[in-house]
């Protein structure tokens, strides 16, 4: 019964456990990366953010999808909340990986590293989404037309990466790969801890964005029925 | 059945109709791309190569293409007939599919100019060209008319296509340029027959929305 009246403050302090113990874990537990060094302990930053930037896309997408076949109430709302937060994932993912390749290849942009290229990809296409939304009044019109680009962007994320993979026999063959050696038992329950406090913080954000949204609309409705 | 075809049928004839009787869209589009292809020239050095050339004529096809598919609905939208098709007792996809088809006759025969122009000015076009140049029109024109639809609906209008267009440009981009620089293009042509087929089947599905309420 608490959890459930009290789902956003859970879910708030689930992430701030999760991500306490992903950071003590990876500071001070998982052995360091004996080809890469220190500098390889990113990678229990980036990849989590990567996976969950997906999950945001996909959550929103499904949302889009609900909102369009179901004419679920509200969907729209959390389908936009969910490709914010996707948005802002995918521009850390940009940053960590960015500062990956500086620290192991001397560069900030590495045009060889497949799931960077499909980052900005992502990126610069939820971008688009924004723009998009935020030129149409408010209403069941913005609702249709962001659930549908929305959709587009799971097609594109799949066939973004089919065509990065064949861009590289013509661009320039591979020269470094991100997935070195075999994870061992310790770096694997590492990643997925953090991979956990990646999603929790994704769950909590999520449920404070759409807290203060639902307040908002509430807001405005009742200063118009006072106005 | 046969009413789902006569209506598109009907609705790209009077798109074509129309540009035959106004030239508003393809002359424009014929001179763009010839600038364009001669703009090339000059942003080529010496010593570039054959390669560099073709990577360019994609640039040109996809920036030729915006500009017809920018006004694929100004008329509608001038004469507000966009909300009588809608009304129509007729499937809502029949208003994207004739549209997407009466853009491809415009591509088309933009390219039937600009493709021989690039062969005389750059070098030889292959058939693998050809061939990926019909299968990105396909992609291009589907997607592109669809992205056009909700572009008019903004208040940013003309402006929001290309943002909205480029990103979902870059796969297009990959499998033409493939298929027209590398040995076996047969990887590359099947990549943007499966493009063609996803997007034109997501957008068939979900054109209603962009136009209905």
């Amino acid at each position: 019964m608490w959890l459930r009246n009290n789902a956003l403050a859970a879910s708030a302090a689930l992430a701030a456990v999760l991500l306490a113990s992903a950071i003590a874990l990876i500071a001070f537990y998982v052995p360091v990366d004996a080809d890469q060094g220190l500098s390889q302990k990113i990678f229990y930053f980036h990849v989590p953010i990567a996976l969950t930037a997906y999950a945001c896309f996909g959550w929103g997408a499904w949302k889009a999808l609900r909102h369009l076949w179901k004419r679920q109430e509200g969907a729209d709302l959390e389908s936009y909340v969910a490709i914010h937060l996707g948005v802002i994932f995918g521009a850390m993912t940009l940053l960590t990986g960015s500062i990956w390749a500086r620290a192991s290849w001397g560069v900030w942009w590495a045009w060889s590293s497949k799931q960077l290229v499909l980052f900005l990809v992502l990126f610069l296409f939820y971008c688009a989404y924004f723009m998009l939304r935020f030129s149409v009044e408010p209403g069941p019109r913005r609702a249709n037309l962001s659930a549908v680009y929305a959709l587009f962007g799971v097609v594109l994320i799949p066939i973004s990466f089919l065509a990065i993979r064949l861009a590289e026999d013509f661009i320039h063959p591979t020269v470094f790969t991100s997935n070195g050696p075999q994870m061992s038992g310790s770096m694997f329950f590492t990643f997925c801890v953090s991979w956990a406090a990646m999603l929790a913080t994704f769950g909590a954000l999520y449920r404070l964005e759409l807290a203060g949204k639902r307040i908002d609309a509430r807001m405005r409705e009742l200063r118009e029925l006072l106005a | 059945m046969s009413g789902y075809l006569s209506d598109v049928a009907a609705l790209a004839r009077k798109d074509l109709l129309l540009e035959l009787r106004g030239r508003d869209t393809l002359p424009a589009m014929l001179l763009f791309v010839a600038s364009a292809l001669v703009i090339f020239h000059f942003a080529l050095p010496s010593g570039t190569g054959e390669l560099a050339g073709l990577g360019l004529l994609w640039v040109a096809i996809v920036f030729t293409a915006l500009l017809g598919l920018s006004r694929a609905f100004v008329a509608e939208r001038e004469q507000g007939v966009l909300d009588g098709l809608v009304l129509a007792p007729s499937d809502r996809s029949a208003i994207w599919l004739g549209k997407a088809i009466a853009a491809f006759a415009f591509l088309a025969l933009a390219e039937v100019v600009a493709l021989p122009l690039f062969a005389l000015f750059f070098s030889s076009v292959d058939g693998a060209t050809v061939a990926g140049v019909v299968l990105a029109d396909v992609g291009i024109c589907a997607v592109g008319v669809f992205l056009a639809a909700m572009s008019i609906a903004t208040r940013a209008r003309e402006l929001l296509l290309p943002v909205l267009f480029l990103p979902l440009a870059i796969p297009l981009i990959v499998g033409g340029v493939g298929a027209s620089v590398t040995e076996n293009p047969g990887r590359y042509l099947g990549f943007l027959a499966l493009y063609d087929l996803l997007f034109a089947t997501i957008c068939w599905a979900s054109f209603e929305y962009v136009v209905a309420e």
